[in-house]
């Protein structure tokens, strides 16, 4: 081969040399993705955390990680002369004194809510189609660790400016770690160097926010997008797409250019969002004093299930033997919350277990066609749903003319009893869905054309619906249900016969389906 | 249910439809422009960005509908900003949208699992290579190694150890002695009953010696609320109406849920509600929990005046105030 004779050419060559990236990137730069609208919502996420580095680098340049008190003596003239942490007086610095600054700030918060947003309907996503199946399991996991890191860094970052409401939240943090049992005053008073509220929390959880945890954030998506790029993408069912294949574009250009786009229009909206719409305008909140507090506080919107949680918690505390234990904060703010969490993750291996499906799945779930599925979520974010309306029960009170008992009573009876009925309802809503593709692959669409027969009768002219069509909607797998098995195949009492029979039940449940036409149709993976 | 037609089969990825501009030169002209236009756009925005940083002053707000009144340095430059990147991702899009490729290309996905023989190979290098380490023989080394391992390991979290002090009785204890007098915050003036009117509430703080500064650590455990109801209105035991004084009564301001300041005082029903988790507690009974998460009464503080006619605590709190902890005796 001759030498490279243009700039390009050259410095091309110089880095293949010594690399050899020219054969990495001749096949990865061809690399096909699948489109479809709901694959953006996890890119919303990953460029919202870019928008979220680059914001938050410019804010650290002014922002003053202290608790040491001055007296405020800047330019916002209402707070002329009051003491003040120097974070709370470097925050209203940057609001009001850096050329930027304050559009800065709002950007960084707005993209902070917009993250966790994304974040969560990019889990919804993935839940309803099936995605975190055999063989991305690790990815699923990788993500609800995201999920958890995002709503402590977003807690860690609105807590920083040391404003009345922010204090307040760390307030109640500080409670939740010391209603832990055993060790809860001395893990408090190891965080915040001593009592509450000290002069060390906001130093501390500076590092945390900025450093410890974007290093983290970094490192598991890094990890995500790796996983997203060796396993290939998902990609949702239709003419020609199978099990193995995948559908989609090539990533030069055409992915290049519509990634790339897109980060711009979500950091053209943020943009447009934080010069248009105020957000935590810490100067009316005050700086932070125990003493005092706003009414109506409120948490960012990824905290208030938690908060409703609190909210919505009766009265109990055990008093015995000398000691506390108060299950009013443990039970809303740290049992639940690690069920929640726990069976999130683990949730793939469940829905294995129970459909004693272990094979790989590339192509997704219509919702409709896993009715289980889809109500165990509806049921989940009904629940979730539930809390976060209690966790605005005081806002909703003076906004609806109600009363705060009204809702709270409302909440802590929905809790229970609203997430079953989301459950029964979805799974109706699946199967009847199910009946109306049945219906369409059967006999075709509604044309609105009227016809009268011979003898006078009036029927509906139906047209049947493509090849192309009816394969998307009857080409999926219908489970069958797990049988309770007592005995092995040589008669061998079952010694696990009551997990087998417990997921015999799940199974049957889980299997119940309206037969799709054309018979079942098996799709063999090897 | 019967099998009502034969199983339908995959027809396959549907036939490519062209776009406009991919077979008429002036449509594909026609779309050539609205990049360009829309990239222009984008320029056009960090000219407003640029212009908005220089020429209008941070002290000029502007009313906008809806919105309010806002900084009109900040909202140009965001503007500006917004317009800019909006319309170059626009710009981006649409140029993939109508001028690269659109014809969907099928690759094929590779399997997992690796080669049998390669799994094989695998355990056999790792066993083989284990056994040349002598990773099965060498238990002395294996349990030697484990307990450094594990003592190496432990030791950061000693490092932690001087992250704070321990509680010792800090949890238990606040500035209140008997006979300190209540002073308002802010101000740091004593006060008399007949500075209080029946229905009114304060924030008040113990008086502050010649000398001491006052610590947000102090006002987190000091801060106390004092009411004035009519003293026919209490509903208290005889030693918890002594600790009241002309029907003024105090309690910690910090509330027994979660330590929130309990700020908002009912004066028609004479509820204390916490913004926080709404905890709503009973001022005539005592601070009794009436609604809420909270599962203590707000602890009372018992008051009196000293020989000059100013309030002040009788003796320190009986209880901790604030939030619940293991240590917490009832």
């Amino acid at each position: 081969m001759s030498a490279p004779q243009t700039p390009a050419g050259k410095v091309a060559n110089y880095v293949d040399e010594r690399t050899g990236a020219a054969k990495w990137l001749k096949k990865n730069l061809t690399k096909v993705f699948p489109d479809h609208w709901s694959f953006m919502l996890g890119e919303i996420a990953l460029y919202s955390f870019i928008i979220l580095l680059l914001s938050g680098v410019f804010l650290t340049f002014w922002f003053d990680p202290s608790q040491r008190e001055v007296l405020y003596q800047g330019s916002y003239q209402p707070l002329s002369g009051i003491k003040m942490s120097a974070a709370y007086v470097s925050t209203l610095h940057i609001s009001f004194d850096i050329r930027g600054g304050l559009l800065m700030r709002q950007i960084h918060h707005w993209a902070a809510l917009l993250f966790m947003a994304a974040i969560v309907a990019h889990l919804l996503r993935v839940f309803f189609t099936g995605a975190y199946r055999k063989p991305r399991e690790f990815n699923w996991i990788i993500g609800v660790g995201l999920l958890t890191l995002g709503i402590v860094e977003g807690f860690l970052g609105y807590s920083l400016p040391d404003d009345l409401l922010s204090g307040t939240g760390i307030r109640i943090a500080e409670a939740i770690i010391q209603a832990m049992p055993v060790v809860g005053s001395y893990l408090s008073f190891f965080a915040f160097g001593g009592p509450f509220p000290g002069d060390a929390f906001i130093p501390r959880i500076f590092t945390v926010h900025v450093l410890l945890l974007p290093g983290l954030f970094l490192a598991l998506i890094t990890a995500h997008l790796m996983l997203v790029w060796y396993q290939k993408h998902t990609q949702y069912p239709g003419p020609g797409r199978t099990e193995k294949n995948v559908v989609g574009y090539p990533l030069m250009p055409v992915y290049m250019a519509k990634a790339g786009g897109f980060f711009f229009i979500v950091f053209g909206v943020t943009a447009l969002l934080s010069a248009l719409a105020s957000i935590n305008p810490i100067w009316l909140y005050g700086p932070y004093t125990p003493g005092q507090i706003s009414a109506g506080s409120q948490p960012d919107w990824y905290m208030g299930w938690l908060d409703g949680l609190v909210r919505m918690s009766p009265p109990i505390e055990t008093h015995a033997f000398g000691h506390t234990i108060s299950w009013n904060i443990l039970i809303p703010g740290l049992i639940v919350p690690g069920i929640l969490f726990t069976g999130m993750a683990l949730y793939p291996f469940i829905e294995s277990w129970f459909t004693g499906d272990k094979r790989e799945h590339h192509l997704l779930d219509r919702p409709r066609n896993a009715p289980n599925r889809t109500a165990l979520g509806a049921m989940s974010l009904t629940f979730i749903l539930v809390t976060l309306l209690n966790g605005g029960n005081d806002i909703i009170a003076t906004h609806f003319s109600l009363t705060i008992n009204q809702i709270m009573w409302f909440s802590r009876i929905g809790i229970f009893v609203l997430p079953p009925i989301a459950y029964v309802i979805t799974k109706r809503l699946c199967l009847s869905l199910q009946r109306a593709d049945r219906d369409l692959v059967l006999h075709g669409k509604e044309t609105g054309r009227l016809m009268m027969s011979a003898e006078g009768e009036f029927i509906e002219v139906h047209e049947p619906i493509s090849k192309e069509k009816a394969w998307t909607l009857t080409q999926h797998e219908q489970p069958v249900a797990l049988e309770h098995l007592t005995e092995d195949e040589h008669g061998v009492r079952n010694p696990n016969s009551r997990g087998s029979k417990l997921r015999a039940r799940i199974s049957r449940a889980d299997a119940e389906q309206i037969q799709k036409p054309g018979g079942d149709t098996h799709r063999e993976i090897e | 249910m019967s099998h009502e037609i034969e199983p339908i089969s995959d027809p396959g990825l549907p036939d490519h439809v062209h776009r406009a501009a991919d077979t008429n030169p002036v449509a594909e002209k026609k779309a050539e422009r609205q990049v360009a236009i829309l990239f222009l756009l984008s320029a056009l925005g960090t000219i407003l960005f640029i212009a908005s940083y220089i020429f209008i002053p941070t002290t000029e707000f502007i009313f906008l509908p809806v919105m309010g009144t806002t900084n009109a340095h900040e909202l140009f430059l965001g503007l500006g900003l917004a317009l800019a990147l909006l319309f170059m991702g626009l710009g981006a899009v649409h140029w993939a949208k109508t001028l690269m490729p659109d014809e969907e290309v099928i690759a094929e996905r590779h399997e997992f699992r690796s080669e049998e023989s390669d799994r094989e190979d695998f355990v056999a290098t790792v066993k083989e290579r284990a056994a040349a380490a002598g990773l099965g023989r060498r238990s002395l080394i294996k349990r030697t190694l484990g307990l450094s391992g594990g003592l190496l390991a432990a030791s950061p979290l000693l490092l932690l150890r001087d992250l704070g002090p321990l509680p010792k009785n800090q949890l238990q204890t606040t500035s209140w002695e008997t006979g300190t007098r209540l002073v308002t915050d802010p101000g740091n003036r004593a006060i008399k009953p007949s500075d209080l009117e029946v229905g009114a509430v304060a924030q008040v703080l113990p008086q502050l010696l010649p000398g001491e500064e006052r610590t947000l650590n102090n006002i987190g455990k000091d801060a106390v609320l004092l009411i004035r109801l009519r003293p026919e209105e209490f509903e208290l035991s005889p030693e918890r109406l002594s600790w009241t004084y002309e029907g003024i009564i105090a309690f910690s301001k910090i509330c027994s849920h979660m330590g929130c300041a309990v700020a908002l005082y009912e004066q028609q029903t004479k509820h204390l509600l916490c913004p926080c988790h709404q905890s709503t507690f009973d001022v005539p009974r005592a601070a009794k929990v009436i609604f809420g998460p909270a599962a203590r009464p707000l602890p009372q503080l018992a008051i009196t005046i000293d020989s000059e006619g100013y309030l002040v605590a009788q003796k320190p709190f009986t209880e901790p105030v604030g939030p619940s902890f293991w240590e917490r005796s009832s």
